[in-house]
């Protein structure tokens, strides 16, 4: 099947270009740019008038509750909604009910992902067998089943000791570690920003320093081993500028940055709002205007949805006692177009963060798997409406999750054609 | 969502009580005045007055209370209110049902008044959300959050003492990070305006930003009671020993315990105050609390007009000008 994608504004940070050219596909791969490939006819045309196209998104970090919670969501419902978001990579971290330690569990993610031909899902690899943090995972095993690194999930490795072990091991197979830093006893039972406003709502509070002491200690330990680290989700403006110190004294780490960090702080739980119960926490202003910072510097290289789909009753409790996470598929690239609106970032730098640069750090562009639309890549294309606005509503989410803080928010910039290796995986377009 | 206004009706009138953050002054002071009207039918004969006849107020306590669920079913038996008590610990939680089914059960047994007290803090306006537009919700304490009607009975029992607010110095001993009682009693002591609030513990026991709300934070006894005209004790629980925040009741007591000789420091007529129940030997000597400048039984007393002020309020049924006293 040969497609042409004509009259679009081509965006495709990997490889400079920013301009209106048609693109081509031949059997899953782009066939050419710009120019139609010798003997190419096309099979079918995408008017893509006044739509920009780029390559697929690529979301470093989504729970698809499968296996374990399906009555909350599968990877089925998740990975069509991502395909609605223009999403044609999901990077599925290990949790307590699917630890990803074993062979099988990757198997069996891998061909529910396959099976539902909506989306690709990458899984991390556990870092410790059940993500307990004493034995080492069979990262080997698991890299060889087909997870692109490793990660023990949002569990502490709390002993030093194990986790330079986890690390030395992991650059032995060439596997990226990706870190959730979080001090295990400084956030225990935290559930809010340690701030003005966790004092006056009388929430337990995360400090800023369970996230630097952890990135400290995790620094130093890629330091010594030579890892190449991920660190995921940060919150807080200290961390970032330790990042940046690190960077550029040539240690080999990158980070990103939930979408929803990038616009929340912790005043917006207004009195307990549950949709706003997030780990690590929302925190201050100046918080979040470092993380922004971050980006724009590059210390940040990418933005992520930190997707996690919930039933109702999930946030239907007290603040402390319910489940923190956002729906946030759906918003990933309307929330990373805003940044360019608010001039934070260029569009293309923009469309980099949730494209080129997760595919650099999951190692994908340099084998055309992902983040380029390059002669001879894999087809993985998302054509959007850079214009329209719309109201973000529960009941249009296509995730089983309709938990998000932004429900009601005036959003600009509307998926109309997604692509995983040339086939349409969404269009609302002819 | 209505996040402000949560508590108010479109009038701007009081229809839940679940933080006395947001409460104008004139507001607090109406339920003050409200509260000195009902203060003599505790001492009529018939102790009974007939302003919420008909209604029935559900206390919904997921967290064990002596003291405060009394005042609350005594106040409202002052008011003719048919009182119904549910204890959770043994009750529908346990079975799964979940806290809002559970309301949307009793609602459909036509209550109209929820007094709810719950471990985690922000149940009470969980609660307020949820229930159907003609209900109040009075929050009896959630988790380290709020606790208002706590406050309002202790600013009750200062203004009988002290009179105004204004020139006052007020210092806030104990546990101030664990304690919704700090909480509120700092909104309503600011928002009322005295001269001088204090917080005074060690570090440990002080929530991060604390000064935000408008206290100065004291780490010195001797220098948090000095010169002031209220001290208000906070009780020490025992978990805190085990979480590393002090070492051991002992030293506590000699370094933040109220004796007869640091009381000394303070102002010859300061009152002192305790929300109960009192740890003797631990926050305050014996002598202290049982001494001339206790007001802590006072306290308890005022607690139900205070509640039954509260509980006449919200329900739209507040007494006219001699009607309750």
């Amino acid at each position: 099947m040969n497609i042409s994608i004509q009259h679009g504004r081509l965006i495709d940070p990997a490889n400079g270009i920013d301009s209106h050219i048609d693109l081509h596909i031949a059997n899953g791969v782009i066939a050419g740019v710009g120019q139609v490939p010798d003997g190419f006819s096309a099979d079918s045309h995408i008017n893509a008038g006044g739509h920009i196209v780029c390559p697929g998104l690529i979301d470093l970090r989504a729970r698809l509750r499968e296996p374990g919670g399906e009555s909350r969501a599968t990877i089925a419902t998740e990975t069509a909604a991502a395909a609605s978001a223009g999403i044609t990579t999901l990077v599925c971290p290990p949790d307590p009910s699917q630890p990803i330690d074993t062979p099988a569990l990757v198997d069996l993610i891998r061909h529910r992902a396959k099976q539902s031909g909506h989306a690709r899902v990458l899984p991390l690899g556990a870092l410790t067998q059940g993500l307990a943090g004493q034995q080492l995972a069979e990262m080997a095993t698991l890299k060889q089943a087909g997870c692109v690194a490793v990660s023990n999930g949002l569990q502490a490795v709390e002993s030093t000791r194990v986790m330079r072990c986890a690390m030395e091991y992991a650059a032995s197979q060439g596997l990226t570690v990706f870190l959730h830093a979080e001090d295990p006893w400084l956030a225990a039972g935290g559930c809010a920003h340690e701030g003005a406003v966790s004092v006056r709502l009388g929430l337990a509070g995360i400090p800023e320093a369970a996230e630097t002491i952890a990135v400290a200690r995790e620094l130093q330990l890629i330091a010594q081993t030579g890892v190449r680290a991920h660190f995921c989700h940060l919150s807080s403006a200290r961390a970032v500028r330790m990042l940046a110190r690190a960077q550029y004294d040539g240690l080999p780490v990158s980070a990103d940055v939930a979408a929803h960090q990038l616009y929340l702080t912790d005043m917006d739980i207004g009195y307990f709002d549950t949709q706003c119960h997030v780990r690590p926490p929302l925190r201050s202003q100046r918080d979040r205007e470092g993380l922004r910072e971050g980006l724009k510097q590059g210390t940040i290289a990418a933005v992520c949805s930190d997707h996690q789909p919930h039933g109702a009753n999930a946030k239907l409790a007290p603040f402390p006692a319910s489940e923190p996470g956002i729906s946030g598929l759906e918003t990933l690239l309307p929330l990373t177009l805003r940044l360019a609106g608010e001039g934070l970032l260029s569009l293309p730098e923009a469309i980099a963060s949730i494209t080129q640069r997760p595919a650099g750090i999951l190692d994908l562009l340099a084998h055309g798997e992902g983040g380029t639309l390059a002669t001879g890549a894999r087809a993985d294309v998302c054509i959007f409406d850079p214009e329209p606005y719309w109201e973000l509503r529960a009941d249009a989410l296509q995730s089983a999750g309709h938990n998000s803080p932004f429900l009601g928010w005036e959003l600009k910039g509307r998926v109309s054609c997604t692509l995983l290796a040339g086939e349409l995986t969404y269009h609302t377009c002819d | 969502m209505r996040r402000h206004s949560l508590q108010h009706d479109s009038e701007g009138r009081l229809h839940h009580l679940l933080t006395i953050e947001g409460l104008k002054r004139q507001q607090i002071v109406d339920i003050l005045d409200t509260a000195e009207s009902f203060i003599s039918v505790g001492d009529r004969q018939v102790r009974k007055v007939p302003l919420l006849r008909g209604k029935t107020v559900v206390n919904l306590f997921f967290e064990a209370s002596t003291r405060t669920l009394t005042t609350f079913e005594l106040a409202a038996k002052r008011l003719s209110a048919d009182v119904l008590k549910i204890n959770i610990n043994t009750s529908a939680t346990v079975k799964g049902e979940s806290l809002l089914d559970m309301l949307h059960n009793l609602e459909a047994m036509q209550c109209d008044m929820f007094v709810v007290r719950h471990a985690d803090s922000g149940a009470a306006h969980l609660i307020a959300r949820h229930v159907a537009p003609h209900v109040s919700v009075i929050n009896a304490g959630d988790g380290s959050h709020a606790h208002p009607t706590q406050a309002l009975l202790d600013m009750f029992t200062i203004r009988r003492w002290k009179g105004e607010f204004a020139p006052l110095t007020v210092a806030i001993v104990g546990d101030i990070k664990h304690s919704r009682v700090a909480r509120s009693l700092i909104h309503a002591l600011t928002t009322l305006g005295v001269s001088a609030l204090r917080v005074v513990a060690p570090k440990t026991l002080i929530p991060a930003a604390v000064e935000s709300l408008g206290v100065h934070v004291v780490h010195d006894l001797d220098a948090g009671l000095r010169g002031a005209d209220v001290v208000i004790m906070l009780r020490l629980q025992k978990e805190r020993m085990q979480g590393a925040m002090l070492p051991s009741e002992a030293e506590y007591f000699s370094t933040y315990g109220l004796t007869e000789e640091k009381l000394a420091l303070a102002k010859p007529d300061a009152i002192v105050m305790h929300p109960g129940p009192i740890n003797r030997g631990v926050e305050i000597a014996s002598s202290v609390a049982d001494g001339a400048q206790s007001v802590i039984l006072e306290q308890v007393s005022n607690g139900i007009a205070v509640r039954m002020a509260v509980m006449s309020m919200t329900l739209g049924r507040a007494p006219a000008e001699g009607e309750g006293a």
